[in-house]
């Protein structure tokens, strides 16, 4: 714990207060009135507006396809956590040896984090179209198969996650890039006199000491698998074929705007918020722990 | 900064500002629409049209996005009591603007101002769709089209097929299966899954689409897609996904992509659709046209009204409303909805602007603009086929692609798939219902 | 050269074309004609029409306004984001104070409810505060986050106490420290964020859609879907391209000229 330096009566909340401000307008006041609203059936136009309780969270809850949007949210937020962080940590690894052209190939490899999901997602759909697309073309020549992402679910979620993937890339491989810049090449060095190979050393030393990095990517990839592909879900595939893609954020903006349910949208937010909290509690316990060397 | 440019600018500046200005300051009047490309445009165009015919009223024409997306930034500058003072909501949203208690009916508004306007005059099927059980008009109808059959005349060619277009859906499966033979890539697809092959279907053959005379009578709360003629409908386009001769193109109107680039042989969407594709086929395919086909055993119904009105909202200001009412006057002399339809190929709104546009001999320039009026003049008006209205119809609709998707993929029967859609629907009826009881 | 060393630049390599190759399709196709998109096999060199298209989709959908918007955005969300959370985080470092956990705690819960999920909400208050279709309201509200205070928060703790103790010794107050040692200090971490936030900034979708009503106020990301060829529009993706081009430059260009300050931030806080 540290020990707070200054004394002052008025500075520290004049200092606080821009963003104090802002956070209670912009943040509470919504959060607050989402909360409210999720407890009501509201009519568009909010000329009608019932009390129901509980009733939108029993409606959601018995819901099979709610599961099954959670289901999906889980499974694609991981896919892309995992495949991004992999791919990402195998190639810091790589760009991190002595070789020369080190910073060229980072931001060879960095830029992509530049474009927004939805660009991407246009893009991807366009590499992806059936009829004029590139990869479709290629693949012709190799299957008969039609990878007609309108119609099969798992065409549809490997084309966004390929998107989101390649999409993040650069910003897994940045962290890394940095994290294993960090550690000390002495104790790799004592490591190989010693006659562990580079596998060994890797599993042994770099990945255990990467580990607060993996930790803090996993939880922000997590969270922009959750969260951020909105626009890239709206852009290409808007939750299906079916509800393949439908993942908790898309469902919940689309109850609420083109279903014009509105308590029954704030409802979900208020479930995707108690998830996030759970998220970031744990994520920020364990910093906590793990800051103090 | 010298005296002398320092005392020329102060020149200049109150020059500027005394000029006593000749004009008042125009009424501005918000328009918010959804058309996008070519209808974009002439939208636009008809603004600028009413904007210089007069100096009192300045109606500015903003795109705020799909339909959905115009109908929530409506809703959301409504809820924050700053609404448009126009706003183009499609078809599927009348309940949901019925229901509303925010809008000023447009046969009010033109009442109250003295403007005429012959209601009579509107063809049947936009005025049935459209009127409340008194007769009256909520909302202006402004670009009406109707589901009709295309086909690619050279792909009919290269399969050996006659240029006609097929009437029924029995020979709608043999042509596509031919078509698929001869190699073309998408040989049967549909634009507007929901519109085309399940509303419209229903009520071209005079069967009913939801209770309560399909939301006329009152909030409907139960579908009825999942009968005998629903389901057959669903089994034969299963069977086509399945066997290759039906090429599912997405949700919405995405699978007008497919037509625009000329793979399909057979293909139904909105009559809006001329227009796009005589721009896209221009020196590459010939294509014609024909009235959606039947299905064998059934009645004889119609085609039922898509596309979207202009609804007027309330919190304005009277002088506004003024405006308003002499921007619709305008709309409606038959000069304007002939024009309108003409360049756009929407349906003619009223029975006059028809009449003028078939004088001018505009049908012969333009013969493909004319299958939708004879379809519908063709059909018989039935209880199920003056239309659908119903709330939440947007996500009902929804409801119904995702489940076509799960038939279509073959992950459902057409029967599980249906009685799931209609499961899910009633939900969301039952929802809305529950709000206004 | 060695084995060892070959080996990696040719996987580098590799994942650096793997990477660039959508990139590279879509600006060839930005640079093709109608025709030359919709025809078999799709051809992977530049073709010639670069200027036309590039020409097209600016003038077709204000291009230039849609980019000075996003670049006010950009910069302002970016600059009021920094400014505003180094501030904070200095207070809750440095100071101790009444209601300072109570402080933290509302600070850091921000970070879990992002916008998609409070939007309509968001618009009301937007709206009250006659804010709607203006630059106030397309950047005041994307300010309410918590990623730059943490950030800073978790760099000044591995700050050694010693720094300011001794300013404290020499008779400077609390700002003077503020100006004179920790900024500074913190020039990596400023430029991180300044990275993260101007790309942020650049790329919000959403929200720029719901509080803008007029062409002339939107960001380049939501401008440009007008291009993009849907349903029964022509399939001109080469204009779309071309405008996702411009659209995607100025973000990137961000990150490439920044990235060394980009990872050297990142390291000091990972420490």
């Amino acid at each position: 714990m540290r020990r707070a330096v200054f004394r002052n009566p008025w500075l520290p909340y004049a200092l606080v207060a821009p963003q104090i401000a802002i956070t209670i307008v912009f943040f509470f006041w919504p959060a607050f009135d989402s909360l409210r609203l999720s407890l009501y059936r509201a009519s568009p136009f909010g000329d009608r507006l019932i009390f129901i309780g509980g009733g939108n969270f029993t409606r959601l809850l018995g819901d099979p396809a709610y599961f099954r949007s959670v289901a999906t949210s889980l499974g694609f937020s991981l896919v892309v956590t995992v495949a991004g962080l992999a791919v990402a940590l195998l190639l810091a690894s790589l760009a991190n040896a002595r070789i020369r052209g080190l910073a060229v190939y980072r931001t060879l490899l960095l830029w992509p984090y530049g474009i927004a999901p939805a660009v991407a997602g246009v893009i991807w759909l366009f590499v992806f179209h059936p009829s004029f697309g590139v990869l479709p073309y290629l693949l012709s020549f190799v299957t008969d198969y039609q990878f007609n992402w309108f119609l099969k679910g798992w065409v549809a979620l490997t084309l966004i996650v390929i998107a989101a993937v390649w999409k993040q890339f650069g910003y897994n491989l940045a962290f890394y890039l940095a994290g294993l810049q960090a550690i000390p090449g002495s104790v790799l060095e004592a490591a190989s006199v010693d006659g562990a190979g580079p596998v060994r050393r890797f599993f042994a030393i770099t990945f255990p000491l990467l580990s607060p990095v993996t930790f803090f990517l996993f939880t922000l990839n997590m969270t922009f698998a959750f969260f951020e592909t909105f626009g890239l879900i709206h852009a290409v595939t808007q939750g299906g074929p079916g509800d393949a893609t439908s993942i908790l954020v898309y469902r919940a903006w689309k109850d609420g705007f083109d279903g014009l349910q509105l308590g029954y949208s704030a409802a979900q937010s208020v479930i995707l918020m108690l998830l996030v909290i759970a998220l970031t509690t744990v994520q920020f316990r364990y910093a906590e722990k793990k800051v103090t060397y | 900064m010298t005296r002398s440019a320092l005392s020329v600018l102060v020149a200049a500046a109150v020059l500027l500002t005394g000029v006593p200005s000749t004009s008042r300051a125009a009424t501005e009047i918000q328009f918010w629409h959804a058309m996008t490309a070519v209808l974009g445009e002439r939208v636009n165009d008809i603004a600028n049209k009413f904007n210089a015919s007069q100096r009192e009223y300045v109606v500015k024409a903003v795109h705020k996005g799909s339909y959905p997306e115009t109908l929530n930034a409506a809703i959301a500058a409504y809820r924050a009591k700053q609404p448009p003072h126009i706003v183009q909501v499609f078809e599927v949203g009348t309940q949901t603007m019925l229901s509303s208690g925010a809008v000023y009916p447009v046969y009010q508004l033109m009442k109250d101002h003295g403007v005429a306007i012959d209601w009579n005059d509107l063809i049947s099927p936009v005025k049935g769709y459209y009127s409340s059980t008194g007769g009256n008009l909520y909302s202006m109808p402004f670009n009406s089209s109707t589901p009709i059959l295309y086909y690619h005349k050279d792909h009919f060619k290269k399969a050996g097929l006659p240029d006609k277009p097929p009437a029924t859906w029995d020979a709608v499966e043999s042509m596509a299966r031919k078509l698929k033979t001869a190699g073309v890539k998408c040989p049967f697809s549909s634009a507007w899954p929901s519109w085309v092959l399940v509303e419209n279907m229903h009520a071209y053959h005079d069967q009913p689409f939801a209770d309560n005379r399909n939301g006329f009578d009152g909030l409907a709360t139960t579908l009825k897609i999942n009968g005998p003629f629903g389901v057959k409908m669903m089994e034969r386009l299963a069977r086509g996904a399945k066997d290759g001769w039906f090429t599912y193109g997405g949700r919405l109107n995405k699978a007008e992509a497919l037509m625009t680039a000329g793979e399909c042989g057979i293909f139904t969407t909105s009559s809006a659709y001329i227009g796009n594709l005589a721009r896209a086929s221009e020196g590459k395919f010939a294509w014609g046209t024909g009235p959606l086909p039947r299905l064998a055993g059934f009645p004889q119904g119609n085609s039922i009204i898509g596309g979207a009105t202009l609804w007027v909202m309330r919190g304005g200001k009277p002088e506004e409303y003024k405006g308003v009412a002499q921007f619709f006057k305008y709309l409606a002399s038959t000069e304007n909805q002939a024009w309108w339809a003409g360049v756009t190929g929407y349906l003619p709104l009223t029975n006059s602007a028809a009449k003028a546009l078939e004088a001018s001999g505009h049908y012969v320039k333009n013969p493909h603009q004319k299958t939708a009026i004879v379809q519908m003049n063709a059909g018989k008006t039935t209880p199920n086929s003056q239309g659908i209205r119903l709330g939440n119809f947007n996500s009902v609709r929804d409801a119904i692609e995702e489940q076509m998707e799960n038939i279509f993929s073959g992950n459902k029967t057409a029967k599980q798939g249906l009685d799931d859609a209609v499961a899910k629907s009633n939900d969301i009826l039952k929802e809305f219902a529950a709000l206004y009881r | 050269m060695d084995r060892s060393s070959a080996i990696t630049h040719v996987i580098l390599v590799a994942a650096v074309v793997v990477l660039a190759f959508p990139l590279y399709y879509a600006f060839v196709i930005s640079t093709q004609s109608l025709d030359e998109v919709t025809s078999l096999p799709p051809k992977l060199a530049p073709s010639t029409h670069l200027v036309q298209n590039y020409a097209d989709a600016w003038s077709r959908v204000g291009m230039g306004r849609l980019l000075l918007n996003s670049a006010i955005v950009a910069l302002a969300v970016a600059l009021g984001k920094i400014v505003i959370s180094l501030l904070s985080a200095f207070a809750i470092v440095y100071f101790d104070f009444r209601g300072k956990q109570l402080v933290f705690w509302m600070i850091f819960v921000t970070l879990m409810l992002p916008v998609p999920v409070r939007i309509v909400s968001t618009y009301q208050v937007v709206s009250v505060l006659g804010w709607v279709d203006t630059y106030w309201g397309l950047t005041v509200p994307l300010m309410a986050s918590a990623t730059g205070t943490f950030l800073f928060r978790q760099y000044y703790r591995t700050i050694p106490d010693s720094l300011a103790e001794a300013a404290q010794l020499d008779g400077a107050g609390p700002l003077r420290f503020l100006w004179s040692i920790l900024l500074p200090l913190s020039t990596a971490n400023i430029a991180a964020l300044f990275v993260i936030l101007f790309v942020y900034g650049w790329n919000d979708y959403l929200w720029p859609l719901m509080v803008t009503n007029s062409q002339e106020m939107r960001t380049a990301v939501i401008g440009i879907d007008s291009l993009i060829p849907r349903t029964s529009q022509l399939p001109e993706w080469n204009v779309a391209m071309a405008a996702a081009m411009m659209v995607l430059l100025p973000p990137v260009a961000v990150i490439v000229a920044m990235q060394r300050w980009f990872v050297k931030g990142l390291i000091e806080t990972e420490k």
